[in-house]
């Protein structure tokens, strides 16, 4: 699985820091998504999932290898 | 409008106080997109739907710049757009604006102020155990605990919070024409206003004085900007927090059973919070958009300058999302529910409510493990005329 975030979408609410936490985490300067994975192990794809579908501006997005 | 319409009245009775609308399921089930009169007398699409909703909030083809307030009787729509103000902006403005703010409400910045939470919960219930029961939790508890928490963030000086208190109170009436709320406005802006000045003048670590400070190479940053941001987060911090503590109580003192699975694991106050969210969605009138081009959700096409409201509550009780929706269960696996709504308007401070309803109930339970209903449930006056529901009072004694 490979995760692509889009940071002009993200509205900073916290939501995928929440659902995983090991593979996003917020800026401090404007509270928005930073990827610390982008290619996370199947251990955390039901995180990674969850994150996505908590996600409130569709800045997340996964793709399937 | 005055023109006669045909379109069924949106359901707002309740027979069970903890439930939605009794007729809501059925208008649901028919159409999670259908036409129905509302509150004001306009008829305007009324979308029910999990999917649905969550594909309103997020379509950048609405607007929250309504031209009527469809839940109030009068339809008068009291506040103006302006920059900082969030939830009367649309986008880019509103992201914009937004990200100024959201950095000082991430998960990590919340997640730090527990033990100052934890304090003020601390206070309040050593101050109702000195008092002895019965009590008020709404009065004595649920009011003055999330009122203490963001204006400990903001700085509002401990002499006025009262007075911001009764303001935000004042400003979320809906049985009120549109000057009364108006004139609280007013009021608020003008306390804002002196807010701003002592912070320009004399910073502190709060909240106004990092916004005052911040990077803002526009210039975005005014004392207008300062007032709409702060009355907004205000508003939005006071009422909602304070209505889901007494309605949440209430729930958990009605169902024992739920209550003393918390008891026997109190690593499910995560859980149990995010389940009291969802079944008890507070913003029961739910999210008011206008279409600003023709656009279709769930096949249904809705045309520009068309009215939607986008219930939350419904979508909160749809089977699609969650099965057995009626059933209260705390041990669920937390799903996406929309009491926060959904779209780039989604609660910024969510993650702050989070946290003080779980040190809340977590610690209200723990120290009162007697703690029980002074009233039966049927007694209790419920919020059925405010924009977030809950209860008017809560008797309880131990």
């Amino acid at each position: 699985m490979k995760i692509t975030i889009d940071r002009d979408r993200c509205v900073g609410a916290g939501q995928c820091v929440r659902a995983a936490d090991e593979v996003f985490d917020q800026d401090d300067l404007d509270g928005c998504v930073v990827l610390l994975v982008s290619r996370p192990s199947e251990r955390l794809s039901a995180e990674v999932r969850d994150a996505e579908r908590f996600c409130p501006s569709g800045a997340i997005e996964i793709h399937d290898a | 409008m005055t023109e006669p319409t045909t379109a069924p009245a949106v359901p707002k009775a309740r027979s069970c106080p903890f439930l939605p609308p009794d007729d809501i399921a059925g208008v649901r089930s028919a159409a999670p997109v259908s036409r129905a009169t509302f509150t004001s007398g306009d008829e305007a699409w009324l979308v029910t739907g999990y999917e649905q909703v969550r594909a309103v909030l997020r379509d950048p083809s609405f607007s929250v710049q309504v031209p009527h307030a469809l839940h109030t009787q009068d339809g008068v729509v009291t506040q103006k757009p302006g920059r900082g103000s969030l939830l009367w902006q649309d986008e880019p403005d509103h992201t914009t604006d937004r990200k100024l703010l959201a950095k000082e409400f991430t998960v990590r910045r919340m997640q730090a102020l527990r033990p100052n939470i934890q304090r003020i919960v601390d206070d309040h219930l050593d101050a109702i155990e000195a008092q002895g029961g019965p009590v008020d939790l709404v009065k004595t508890f649920a009011n003055p605990v999330p009122s203490m928490v963001i204006s400990d963030l903001f700085g509002v000086p401990v002499e006025r919070r009262a007075e911001f208190q009764e303001i935000a109170e004042a400003m979320m009436r809906v049985d009120q024409d549109a000057a009364a709320t108006e004139a609280a406005g007013m009021r608020l802006g003008g306390l804002l206003y002196q807010l701003v000045q002592e912070r320009r003048a004399n910073p502190g670590d709060d909240l106004i004085s990092a916004l005052i400070t911040t990077e803002d190479p526009d210039g975005a940053v005014d004392d207008m900007f300062l007032m709409n941001a702060a009355g907004t987060l205000l508003i939005a911090a006071h009422d909602t927090t304070a209505c889901m503590i007494g309605l949440g109580a209430a729930l958990l003192l009605d169902r024992p059973d739920q209550l003393a699975l918390l008891r026997e694991d109190p690593e499910l106050i995560g859980n149990a919070v995010e389940e009291l969210l969802r079944y008890l969605t507070i913003g029961q009138f739910g999210g008011e958009r206008v279409a600003t081009q023709d656009v279709e959700i769930g096949g249904v096409r809705i045309g520009k300058g068309e009215q939607v409201v986008a219930h939350v509550l419904a979508a909160d009780f749809d089977p699609a999302f969650v099965d057995e929706p009626e059933r209260f269960d705390i041990t669920r696996r937390p799903a996406p529910h929309l009491a926060f709504g959904f779209g780039p308007h989604q609660c910024i401070g969510q993650q702050l409510a989070r946290i003080e309803l779980q040190i809340v109930f977590s610690t209200l339970f723990r120290r009162f493990p007697t703690l029980r209903l002074a009233k039966p449930v049927e007694e209790l006056r419920f919020r059925n005329d405010m924009v977030f529901y809950g209860v008017h009072e809560l008797p309880v004694t131990w």
